[in-house]
């Protein structure tokens, strides 16, 4: 259980993502707001209080490790990461521009605290199902966090990794789906359904729950059902596409919008009025 | 075949994802075997359009790119014509075996266009950046490759695509391109243009290399070096004639393209001259690196893909003469 400080510790902090990825994206222009700003709360509880990380020493052996399949939402990993002192909060200016540590698509070559590329749907639950593989080889008590898209769960590699790690179980191995029911060209449902994605699952073997994705003590507590459970986990969240950026939640095509910075800074009034409740 | 020059380079007003599009509903009200498909895309390459156009015949198939090809492969066996779309990156990368097998191996008749080919991938960046496309797309037998340089050619293409029967792989740029051509210009797939005469050395370029090959041209020029260009937009099958033309009328060959020099333009243009009338040749193109993110203007000096890149290139060819 959170305690009640602990929990608005986490709020506040997924608040601060939010906002740091607001202006990141607001400095470009344009980028990937939707899918950054769904999976804020499961960040902030990953990186407020559930992942063991080291800011100073991001390749530290037994680290939890996080794949972000859906690399496009590197801009809020980036705003954690510098929140969390992986690096100068500056560098985010440099979001996507030329000679830039901070690509779109989320870079283990130049991102401290990135532990793998992606950008390219549908490979990393088979990246983190072989990290989970490799740590459960030496012995490491850590664990494997990947986040998927709901969208990207249309790809066949996706469900090719969820039959082996349901046959060969990986108590290790923690996968979110984000399920904020769009994709790039709509809505999921509109485009080629996932269905009952937590059943979907369930039947592959898995430990597999489903939970609200912006409620971080619901995140927090599927979080510690999935470490006690013996299966490979996945826990579904049920998430807003765009949420809590004014001019994009709610808005059929969000995936990757172009915005004046002027439409940037009054969504981020609209945020900071909002109460912490 | 004759080829007017624009004068100018300019920006196409026009997008060269509209100008495909557009041509392909035209042609879909009365050619009903023509079927678009998309990998979740719709929106970025225009395909929507043609959605919206023929909801019956325009598909959407979700995240997954194999699965597309595949089912155009099917599609192909019931006598259609299937366009699919996704980004470069994504065709060669994600479905080369479908390609292989499904459409090539089975003999079958699927146009597959990958968008923002090399640099294009821009702010997509290094993860995406496809800059081996037309090298795996080499491998495979009966495949053909064409990179449409600008709105005028691509326009005129259309018709000889639907015409052509068997797997094509068509790399398109999908934003506004550098008008090359003027209207009223012709083409054939399978030949090479000649864009300008020159006597002191070739620069055969494909896509967006064109407009700085033209570029360099100029520069050159003002160096008292004459320099032949040649568009080499069909990069399979390639056109060996105009390139043992050009080896013999300049004795020199600078090769210029947005893709990894391996398996690519230089690499075609190589095979042809080793073989038949070997001259010095130089190589302007990714040199075996992984892509970045950035802006295009970035990239192309990141990469050395300039004009003022091709011109040194070209100097160092010709102290090799
Ligand atoms: C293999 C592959 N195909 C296509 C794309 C282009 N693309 C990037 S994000 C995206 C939509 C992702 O939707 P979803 O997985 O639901 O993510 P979210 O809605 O959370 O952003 C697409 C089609 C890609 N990155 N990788």
């Amino acid at each position: 259980m959170l305690t009640e400080e602990k929990k608005k510790e986490i709020k506040k902090f997924a608040k601060s993502i939010r906002l740091e990825t607001m202006k990141e994206l607001g400095n470009l222009g344009f980028g990937h707001i939707g899918g950054s700003m769904s999976i804020v709360e499961l960040l902030a509880v990953l990186y407020g209080e559930v992942m063991n990380v080291d800011p100073k020493n991001p390749k530290m052996e037994d680290r939890d490790w996080l794949v972000v399949s859906k690399g496009h939402s590197g801009p809020a990993v980036y705003a954690t990461l510098a929140l969390k002192g992986f690096f100068d909060k500056e560098l985010l200016k440099t979001l996507n521009k030329g000679g830039t540590d901070l690509p779109s698509h989320c870079d283990r070559n130049h991102t401290p605290g990135i532990d793998m590329s992606t950008g390219s749907l549908g490979q990393g639950i088979s990246m983190a199902l072989g990290i989970a593989m490799g740590n459960a080889l030496d012995k490491r008590d850590n664990f494997v966090y990947a986040i998927l898209g709901d969208g990207e769960c249309q790809e066949g590699q996706v469900w090719e990794a969820f039959l082996y790690a349901g046959n060969h179980p990986m108590k290790n191995l923690i996968v979110f789906v984000d399920n904020n029911k769009q994709q790039l060209d709509g809505y999921t449902d509109d485009i080629n359904s996932i269905g009952d994605i937590r059943t979907k699952i369930e039947d592959f073997g898995w430990f597999s729950q489903e939970v609200d994705g912006h409620n971080v003590e619901q995140i927090y507590e599927a979080i510690k059902r999935a470490q006690s459970s013996d299966k490979s986990s996945a826990i579904v969240l049920d998430t807003i596409k765009g949420k809590g950026c004014s001019f994009a939640e709610g808005v059929e095509l969000n995936h990757h919008m172009k915005f004046k910075k002027e439409q940037m800074d009054e969504a981020i009034e609209v945020l900071l009025k909002e109460g912490d409740e | 075949m004759t080829v007017k020059i624009s004068k100018t380079h300019n920006k196409s007003k026009v997008l060269m994802k509209d100008v495909y599009i557009d041509n392909l509903i035209e042609r879909a009200k009365e050619d009903k075997r023509i079927v678009v498909l998309d990998a979740d895309l719709m929106n970025s390459n225009g395909t929507i359009k043609f959605k919206k156009a023929f909801p019956d015949r325009g598909i959407d198939v979700g995240i997954q790119e194999a699965n597309m090809i595949g089912m155009a492969a099917g599609l192909s066996a019931t006598g259609k014509i299937p366009f699919t779309h996704t980004f470069s990156c994504f065709n060669a990368r994600r479905a080369l075996d479908q390609i292989y097998l499904a459409v090539s191996y089975n003999k079958l008749n699927v146009k597959i266009v990958g968008t923002d080919p090399g640099v294009l991938a821009a702010y997509n960046g290094g993860t995406h950046m496809p800059l081996e496309d037309v090298g795996m797309m080499r491998g495979i037998p009966t495949m053909k490759i064409i990179e449409p340089t600008d709105p005028v050619m691509l326009d005129y293409l259309i018709d000889q695509i639907l015409q052509d029967y068997g797997p094509m792989y068509i790399r398109l740029q999908r934003k506004d391109a550098a008008e090359i051509y003027e209207k009223g210009s012709e083409f054939e797939i399978g030949k090479g243009v000649l864009v300008k005469d020159g006597t002191d050395l070739t620069i055969i370029a494909s896509g967006i290399m064109v407009e700085e090959a033209i570029k360099a041209s100029a520069i050159l020029e003002g160096k008292n070096i004459s320099a032949r260009i040649v568009d080499l937009f069909t990069l399979k099958p390639v056109d060996a004639e105009i390139i043992i033309e050009s080896a013999k009328k300049t004795g020199a060959i600078l090769t210029a393209e947005n893709h990894n020099v391996h398996n690519g333009l230089a690499s075609a243009v190589s095979e042809v001259l080793v073989k038949n009338y070997p001259v010095p040749l130089e190589m302007i193109g990714i040199q075996d690196l992984f892509g970045e993110v950035g802006q295009v203007d970035y990239l192309m000096k990141r990469f050395e893909l300039t004009a003022e890149d091709i011109v040194k290139k070209a100097e160092k060819l010709l102290a090799r003469k």
